[in-house]
């Protein structure tokens, strides 16, 4: 069995490049790359275009990237949770395409599927059709959307193991087997590693062809945005 | 005029036995909360869950299940966990029968705007247009008029919008309308106290006005 096992985050994001597209699963702070985002911090990298559902906030996940002014381009569908987003977006200094969250999570399925473009009804009539082409279907209007892929997608699993084979938990799946499949070198941190054939086959999320390189995270914070409680 | 939970209250007569539906952040998201115990239905987060649950207790939290306004919840019984992509493939798929949703402005064709404001507010559309093209049903929750008391119900939006010729019903602070499909706001109730003229002086967009309009009733 081949073995994608690093030893942990440095060696995984270590050639990751300047100018680089990258992806990082996640929604809001759940389920998001948090070992790969500190050690790309740790970088002397720039120029990046981020593609990722939301853009962290302030003082954690992308938006510590955004403040270290490593990304010139974001690739999302929600970014109301980062002040220093807004503040550069509003500046012009950060490049940003918003996009549907369902034509995002299409478009990124679509580049790992082999699907260069597709139809969908988001966005018709809207600023997002702007130079689009559009067609109608039985009746109705249809936007041609593209593929999205990246040369290094960063996604984050429950288990997985040394054959590069993960499970998600709970809705912090979300992005993450999308943007594994999408990535011409997919990095996947896990917070439980296990040797090969030790998960359930039947269970398996993100088959393993998918990722180049696993390693076991440690120091999950998983913060929480919005803790909400019942009495 | 209504709080926001009597606005969710009255939203929440609209629900349907057996619906799969989809909630909003904000007032819709209070909806729940009045969904009569005898109705069986199954609320969906767009960011991979059909069974959202309620709030949890103290001890149940957990980072890994949130709703799409990055709330903690639980789950309910029979509940599917899924990835964004199989979410917004049975939005767009059609599988999601009722939509709600807040708005900034609705106009009398039933576009809405709830994404943008120019150079002010740019927190960007999440899954708002995915849902808006898509659902079967679309009811909103909103505001009737701004804080300094201009109508939000228009004849066609000012802020960019969201979708065009989706919404189908809007409860606001002061009534409840159907958007008819050749156009118009088709007043149905007024809030408690609001009469017919204030609701009259309050929509700018076409409103029509067929008969007597009844005023609310939350009795169930």
């Amino acid at each position: 069995m081949i073995n994608k096992t690093v030893k942990n985050a440095q060696e995984a994001v270590q050639d990751v490049f300047s100018n680089a597209v990258l992806m990082f699963g996640g929604f809001g702070l759940s389920g998001i790359p948090e070992n790969s985002i500190q050690a790309l911090l740790a970088m002397n990298i720039n120029g990046l275009t981020c593609i990722s559902n939301n853009a962290g906030v302030d003082d954690f996940g992308i938006g510590l990237m955004l403040q270290k002014r490593m990304v010139k381009k974001m690739i999302s569908s929600y970014v109301g949770e980062n002040a220093e987003f807004e503040r550069q977006l509003l500046s012009g200094e950060l490049e940003v395409e918003l996009i549907p969250q369902g034509t995002l999570a299409e478009r990124v399925r679509a580049g790992g599927a082999g699907i260069p473009a597709f139809f969908t009804p988001a966005g018709v009539g809207t600023e997002v059709a702007e130079g689009k082409e559009l067609r109608e279907f039985d009746d109705k209007l249809y936007l041609l959307e593209r593929w999205l892929k990246a040369d290094f997608a960063f996604v984050k699993a429950w288990k997985g193991d040394t054959a590069g084979n993960l499970i998600y938990k709970g809705t912090a799946r979300n992005f993450n087997p999308m943007m594994a499949a999408a990535g011409k070198i997919t990095i996947a941190e896990v917070e439980e590693l296990v040797p090969a054939g030790e998960l359930d086959p039947n269970q398996i999320h993100t088959p393993g062809i998918y990722v180049q390189r696993i390693f076991q995270g440690k120091n999950y914070e998983k913060r929480i945005e919005q803790r909400t409680v019942r009495k | 005029m209504l709080t926001k939970d009597q606005i969710a209250q009255r939203i929440a007569k609209e629900v349907k036995d057996g619906q799969y539906i989809n909630l909003g952040i904000g007032i819709p998201t209070l909806v729940a909360n009045y969904i009569p115990d005898d109705l069986d239905v199954i609320l969906q987060s767009e960011n991979g869950l059909l069974g959202i649950g309620p709030f949890p207790t103290e001890d149940q939290v957990d980072p890994d299940l949130i709703n799409a306004g990055k709330q903690t919840i639980t789950m309910t019984k029979g509940s599917a966990l899924f990835s964004s992509a199989e979410s917004f493939a049975m939005i767009r798929g059609g599988h999601v029968q009722l939509t709600i949703l807040g708005a900034m402005e609705v106009s009398e064709n039933g576009d809405i705007a709830n994404w943008k404001i120019p150079g002010k507010m740019v927190k960007g559309m999440g899954g708002a247009m995915d849902l808006v093209a898509s659902a079967e049903r679309i009811i909103v929750a909103m505001q009737h008029c701004s804080k300094n008391g201009q109508s939000k119900l228009l004849k066609s939006c000012t802020l960019p919008i969201t979708g065009i010729r989706c919404v189908d019903m809007i409860v606001s602070d002061m009534a409840v309308l159907e958007v008819l499909p050749e156009g118009g706001f088709k007043l149905l109730e007024r809030a408690p106290g609001i009469s017919v003229e204030e609701i009259k002086s309050k929509t700018e967009g076409k409103l029509i006005i067929e008969g007597e309009i009844p005023e609310m009733n939350f009795a169930n």
